[in-house]
């Protein structure tokens, strides 16, 4: 697995033998890639701002539920645009929308990543139990990925959802339930052909058992697809989450999410923009630096795709 | 092929049976409430058990799927709870918006991203190249949701506001009303499930034919002297195109969830939106058809995708 540079002519000082893993290599290649390292920062200044949100609240004086229904809306009970006061304007209760955007940022985040963690872990653990050990494990489900893949997704979440209410849980969990079948499907046809490998069949004859070639020699080598697909995946979970919160199944008002506040705006698009474009900003901006990590990283593990350009 | 259409069918119809427990299930794990809300507030408790004796509540759940499933193989998928209306006519219904939504974005969004991909794949690199790959992420990374409120407030809103009423803020008028007022209704929508849609496929383009021009037999027909947009369009795209095929298939299949959230925005009474409103009322034989309807077109979408791979590629068809 490791390269190791040519080692010079013998002199004095051997030449320094440096073990580069293709995690490093891909590492040194995401770092050069200035698109993907400034969308990092961005995304680590979005997760300051979830872990932070109280101090937003605390700088602006406005806790993000407290209703200010005389200077936050006007005399017709409309929503205030931005300014000095209000940053970001109010929303139709007379909310600070720039404390509820960041407190929104923690549900995207928090959903997005716990989610996406879910899914990959079942989608893994699925993937290689069916992939290596086949027979009957991989037949049983392999069909259970196909009867996941066939559900309608969306049509399937809501009902799940509308059955037990709105809660952050149940987002998590239905969101889980129907993303683990791509990965596991992916992880199945690497398995399939890294189990032929001679290094798998060394390991056999050395007495390692199923478990143990599993954790240990299967699973790092499938990991790299694994995490191209985690980080694409993470944008497309806040989408979701969005989306469902959008419909009114997401999360519990009043608490602030970015796909609630912007269907709390839809009777005010008229009236008060900023209603619906500042949450909706925020949302297009997070899954766009993610999808933009996302595409760095794949690039990073399949180098292929620039040399293929370059030529 | 007939083998492979035989055990495809079959395998469908396995996964049919089993959605449609699982749906069952699913809606008896909560307690429903549906008995309480026709019957209304003041009901007494007899009213509710003589509602529920009507529609069936009260007998146990095997025995409810068993005639549920005996109807269904008889082409009869029930009455809808609060109506009694039948869930094929309600399907019958809204299916023709729905298709018409889903139809005119698809080929929207296939002639868009197809044709932006070959354009990005031919001149890697170039100003259009990085335009398109920009362009796409971004509509990429849009939720369906805000893209048709955006669309909204510029093109009908703002328009109007400015003195063109060019587009309406939402509804459908069917094809029998004239083919203007139908379009009319339409392009909105159409342009929110297909500019996303179209993002995905133009990377998806843009990254196979990247593969495909690389190959040796495209050498081999620009070394023959074939012009290259016969080279691109014929030869190239061709192949190119499986990838692209796969996922529309998938796609296709999803639509009858993913137009809910479109159909939502613009107060289309299609499929998607009859099937939250009846989610949201707990209107199991509503639920249960659309549910069976949308998985079988995953299912017939699925298997046409088999199809027209090995129409596409000969290589299949030994398979």
């Amino acid at each position: 697995m490791t390269m190791t540079t040519t080692a010079a002519p013998v002199t004095e000082t051997p030449a320094r033998i440096e073990g580069r893993s293709p995690w490093l290599l891909a590492w040194r290649r995401l770092r050069r890639d200035r698109v993907a390292m400034v969308s990092l920062a961005i995304i680590v200044v979005i997760f300051l701002v979830a872990v932070f949100a109280p101090v937003v609240a605390a700088l602006t004086g406005h806790p993000p539920n407290e209703q200010y229904r005389q200077t936050g809306l006007t005399p017709d009970g409309l929503p205030r645009p931005p300014s000095g006061t209000f940053l970001f304007g109010t929303d139709d209760l007379g909310r600070d929308i720039l404390v509820r955007v960041a407190y929104g940022a923690r549900v995207s985040l928090g959903v997005g990543v716990v989610a996406t963690l879910l899914t990959v872990v079942v989608g893994v653990v699925i993937g290689v139990a069916a992939g290596f050990l086949g027979g009957w494990v991989d037949t049983v489900l392999a069909r259970l990925i196909d009867v996941v893949l066939s559900l309608p997704f969306l049509l399937t979440a809501i009902a799940l959802v509308s059955l037990s209410g709105p809660s952050l849980t149940l987002t998590v969990l239905v969101i889980g339930f129907f993303s683990w079948s791509s990965v596991a499907r992916i992880v199945r046809g690497q398995v399939l052909s890294i189990k032929e490998r001679e290094y798998v069949e060394a390991a056999r004859s050395l007495g390692a058992g199923d478990l143990r070639i599993m954790a240990v020699d299967v699973l790092p080598n499938v990991l790299a697809p694994v995490i191209v697909y985690t980080t694409l995946l993470i944008p497309v979970v806040i989408s979701v989450q969005a989306s469902l919160s959008f419909l009114g199944l997401g999360i519990e008002p009043p608490t602030a999410d970015w796909g609630g506040m912007i269907a709390e705006s839809r009777n005010y698009y008229q009236t008060s923009w900023w209603f619906m474009f500042l949450p909706g900003m925020a949302l297009v901006f997070t899954t766009l630096v993610f999808n933009l990590l996302g595409d760095g990283v794949r690039d990073a593990f399949d180098p292929r795709v620039d040399r293929l350009i370059r030529k | 092929m007939v083998r492979f259409l035989v055990r495809r069918t079959l395998s469908g119809l396995l996964v049919l049976w089993l959605i449609s427990m699982a749906v069952f299930a699913l809606f008896f794990i909560t307690p429903s409430n549906v008995a309480r809300t026709i019957a209304g507030r003041q009901a007494t408790p007899e009213i509710i058990a003589a509602v529920n004796r009507r529609l069936g509540l009260d007998q146990p759940l095997w025995k409810q799927y068993l005639s549920f499933v005996n109807k269904a193989l008889h082409g009869d998928l029930g009455y809808d709870f609060y109506h009694q209306v039948s869930v094929a006519h309600i399907i019958g219904q809204a299916l023709p918006i729905t298709v018409s939504l889903a139809v005119g974005a698809s080929i929207i969004w296939l002639a868009l991203g197809v044709f932006n991909g070959v354009m990005s794949a031919v001149h890697p690199r170039s100003f259009l190249d990085r335009a398109l790959t920009a362009v796409s992420l971004f509509f990429f990374s849009i939720p369906s949701f805000l893209l048709g409120l955006v669309l909204l407030y510029f093109l009908y809103f703002r328009l109007t506001v400015a003195g063109y009423t060019w587009f309406p803020a939402g509804g459908y008028a069917p094809l029998s009303a004239g083919l203007g007022p139908w379009l009319n209704h339409l392009i909105l929508p159409w342009f929110t499930l297909a500019l996303i849609s179209a993002a995905v496929y133009t990377r998806l383009t843009r990254g196979s034919m990247l593969d495909i021009l690389s190959e040796d037999y495209i050498k081999t027909a620009r070394s023959k002297g074939l012009s290259e947009r016969r080279v691109v369009y014929r030869h190239g795209l061709r192949s190119a195109l499986t990838p692209v095929v796969t996922q529309f298939g998938i796609d296709l299949g999803q639509l009858v969830g993913g137009v809910i959230i479109t159909e939502t925005v613009f107060s289309l009474p299609g499929l998607g939106k009859t099937s939250y409103d009846a989610i949201t009322q707990q209107d199991l034989p509503v639920i249960i058809g659309i549910v069976l309807f949308a998985a079988t077109a995953v299912i017939v979408a699925n298997i046409l995708v088999d199809v027209a791979y090995a129409l596409l590629d000969p290589r299949v068809r030994m398979h």
